[in-house]
């Protein structure tokens, strides 16, 4: 099948900028369930609210598109009930670790098989510009027009210290590799985290001196380096990509099964008695 | 079937933003964005058909074909 | 055949009723005084291959459970007054998207974290209006564990026929008062099914369009059909829209769908209310006070009256305006400053001659507390 029998095509174009990185991220999920070979009806996809949680409207599946920070919630509830469904959660950075922060932790603490794409554009792109907590000490944006003050998480080391037993960094600029760690991502028994830094060229970019979508995917291109490089070694500062975590876990929804299986002393699979 | 290297990319200018990615990170600089501000494959012969700028065009416009 | 009588919680009187409507989930939190509804279904859920599961707070237990009712499951959540307050938003999402759920709210006194283990009657209007914008709401309570349980099934019912959330308003009173529940026999309640659309693969399938009778066909995430759920306004397809037109049509259907059936979610109980001299309108626990006055008084001739509202969202206008009509006085019983107070205010002809009875200190409400309100309306003085 071809991308385009994964999309809603009567809504294209789509509403993402001229230049932003979120319409890269959806061709890579697509490419990515395509290799896979997943059904569309066996795919829910539930978002938050932002730029990124827009992709619902545009993806051919069990689209829920939900309330700010809270689609990993919601996830756990359909991943829980109906665990034979491949549960994806693309969110934006605001929208997966500030407001939805405490969701994030607790669903890879509970290790559940859900994998949540993190949009990273280092801005609240659908508002008009605020800072998020991915953006840099002395970034610039609309809530913070004397520079950052806040310093930013580091995605994969927290979603490593709260329990996911995948976790991996990417980026926009290197397409083929993020649509191989979305397969791994997605066929992973467990809770995974794919962080991808995405341009928004109209706020983060602009603000921030990037002349154009183009300037920051070279941005992306020098300055992140894969995991453990030389090149890491003599610059620290480079942003490490690849694949930090993938360890096979008691995956929560096999756990309950057990539960299941004890309480009703019945074999079960799947949620199925 | 085409084979991979004569597959060339098949732009859709109503999807296309202009944003230039394809255009800047083209290996062969076989696209080039036209006075419509639209990409355009100027230099078919040029392409290698290494689909970079399929994957990374963010609206999904170009399909290699 | 012998009756199975048990001797239990109001909490766990919700318990067996929500498994005699077949619950299939339940996401919940710690908080008293409803905890010990999520400590039972940790137990039973699973026996029935069902699934429970805590969450990390109030506010993403009513999330999960809208994600589990989308994939085809009877939901449920349990919480009090802060954790109904969390739980808003979500709840208004449920409402936006028409999905079935069950929020047991067993209030305690308020506001913040005011009296765990004292009852109230202070999220009346929480309930009606804690979720911001317009819209409506099915809210109802019970003042024992035999109507309770018959309100919970009835709960269920209710967010299935009209695929909405439904709030059952219990207090801390009617949840820990441990007394008789005869169980109800299979069968013996009506339980409402999950409607599924009978719209068959690859035809299209609108998630938000009602049949002729009003009721909306929903299809599992995981089924044939893949369709979209959103917050935004939406058309009938579930895709977003601001068109003015569409816009105003949802709101009306969301709107209308409830109050327009108000006749048919109302659920009321009445007690000597035909020739009422005082008729006494109460709800939840504080009836149980109401009751005990009005019988106290019939036996010495008095002419009282019970009215006992377990629906109170939609407020019953119509029954309370009828029912007030005859009566001299009205006099509503409940543990707040005035909610229903209010309500019933604005449904009789004569607004004056409502009066309030009511508890605010987490006491129960007493038969004194109600008589004290009798002298002066009667002119004996306090």
């Amino acid at each position: 099948m071809a991308v385009k029998d994964y999309i809603r095509e009567r809504f294209f174009p789509h509403i993402w900028c001229p230049g932003c990185g979120h319409g890269t991220i959806m061709g890579s999920m697509i490419r990515a369930i395509e290799n896979l070979g997943i059904k569309k009806s066996d795919i829910v996809v539930i978002s938050g609210i932002g730029c990124s949680s827009r992709i619902c409207g545009y993806l051919d599946f069990h689209t829920l598109h939900t309330i700010h920070g809270r689609a990993l919630a919601f996830a756990t509830g359909v991943k829980l009930s109906r665990p034979e469904l491949t549960v994806i959660v693309p969110m934006g950075d605001g929208d997966a670790f500030a407001i939805g922060g405490n969701h994030l932790i607790h669903s890879a603490r509970r290790n559940i098989d859900v994998t949540a794409i993190i949009m990273n554009n280092n801005i609240y792109g659908m508002t008009g510009g605020q800072y998020s907590p991915s953006t840099r000490y002395g970034d610039l944006a609309t809530t913070a027009p004397y520079g950052n003050i806040d310093q930013p998480f580091d995605f994969v080391k927290l979603a490593l210290g709260a329990g996911a037993s995948f976790v991996a960094r990417t980026t926009t600029y290197h397409a083929t590799s993020m649509i191989k760690i979305l397969e791994k991502a997605i066929t992973h028994k467990g809770f995974s985290v794919v962080d991808v830094l995405s341009q928004c060229p109209t706020y983060f970019g602009r603000k921030n001196k990037f002349a154009s979508p183009v300037d920051m995917l070279k941005y992306y291109k020098s300055q992140t380096t894969p995991i453990g490089s030389e090149a890491k070694e003599k610059n620290p500062d480079l942003i490490e990509r690849g694949i930090f975590a993938q360890e096979e876990r008691p995956e929560y929804c096999v756990e309950y099964d057990k539960i299941i299986e004890k309480a009703s002393q019945r074999k079960v699979t799947n949620g199925k008695v | 079937m085409t084979s991979k290297e004569n597959k060339k990319p098949v732009i859709n200018i109503e999807w296309c933003k202009g944003c230039g990615i394809c255009v800047e990170f083209c290996p062969e600089d076989a696209l080039v964005l036209n006075e419509m501000e639209k990409s355009k494959l100027v230099y078919p012969e040029k392409c290698n058909g290494c689909g970079m700028c399929e994957l990374r065009c963010p609206d999904l416009a170009i399909e290699l074909r | 055949m012998k009756k199975d009588i048990r001797f239990v919680q109001g909490n766990e009187a919700v318990v067996e009723a929500a498994m005699y409507a077949d619950l299939d989930f339940f996401a919940g939190y710690p908080i008293t005084p409803s905890t010990e509804i999520a400590e039972l279904l940790a137990y039973r859920l699973p026996k029935k291959g069902g699934k429970f599961i805590q969450m990390e707070d109030e506010l993403s237990s009513m999330c999960t459970i809208i994600g589990a009712s989308l994939t085809g499951k009877k939901v449920m959540t349990a919480t009090s007054g802060p954790g109904f307050s969390l739980k808003q938003e979500a709840i208004g999402f449920a409402v936006m998207t028409e999905t079935p759920c069950v929020i047991v709210n067993v209030q305690r006194g308020g506001p913040s974290t005011g009296l765990p283990t004292s009852g109230s009657q202070g999220d009346v209007m929480q309930a009606r209006w804690g979720t911001h914008g317009e819209h409506a709401i099915i809210a109802l309570t019970a003042s024992n564990n035999q109507d309770v349980f018959a309100i919970t099934v009835d709960a269920f019912n209710l967010s299935e026929t009209f695929r909405t959330p439904v709030i059952l308003l219990l207090d801390e009173v009617v949840a820990h008062t441990r007394e008789r529940l005869i169980m109800p026999k299979p069968g013996e309640l009506n339980v409402v099914k999950r409607l599924r659309t009978s719209v068959p693969k690859g035809t299209d399938y609108h998630p938000y369009l009602p049949r002729e009778d009003g009721r909306l066909p929903m299809s599992d995430f995981g089924g044939v059909h893949r369709y979209n759920v959103t917050g935004l306004a939406h058309d009938m397809w579930g895709f977003p829209s601001n068109n003015p037109k569409i816009v105003y049509g949802l709101m009306r259907h969301l709107v209308d769908k409830i109050q327009g059936h108000t006749k048919e979610v109302t659920r009321i109980k009445e007690f000597f209310i035909d020739d009422a001299e005082y008729l006494l309108i109460s709800y939840g626990s504080s009836a149980r006070t109401a009751l005990h006055v009005v019988e106290n008084r019939r036996a010495r001739g008095e002419r009282l009256g019970l009215l006992e509202l377990q629906t109170l969202w939609p407020f019953p206008v119509d029954v309370v305006q009828e029912r007030c009509a005859s009566a001299n006085c009205v006099m509503v019983v409940e543990m707040n400053m005035g909610q229903i107070f209010y309500e019933v205010k604005k449904a009789v002809a004569d607004p004056q001659k409502v009066f309030l009875a009511n508890q605010i200190d987490g006491s129960f409400i007493t038969p004194t507390d109600i008589l004290n309100i009798l002298r002066i309306i009667q002119g004996k003085g306090a």
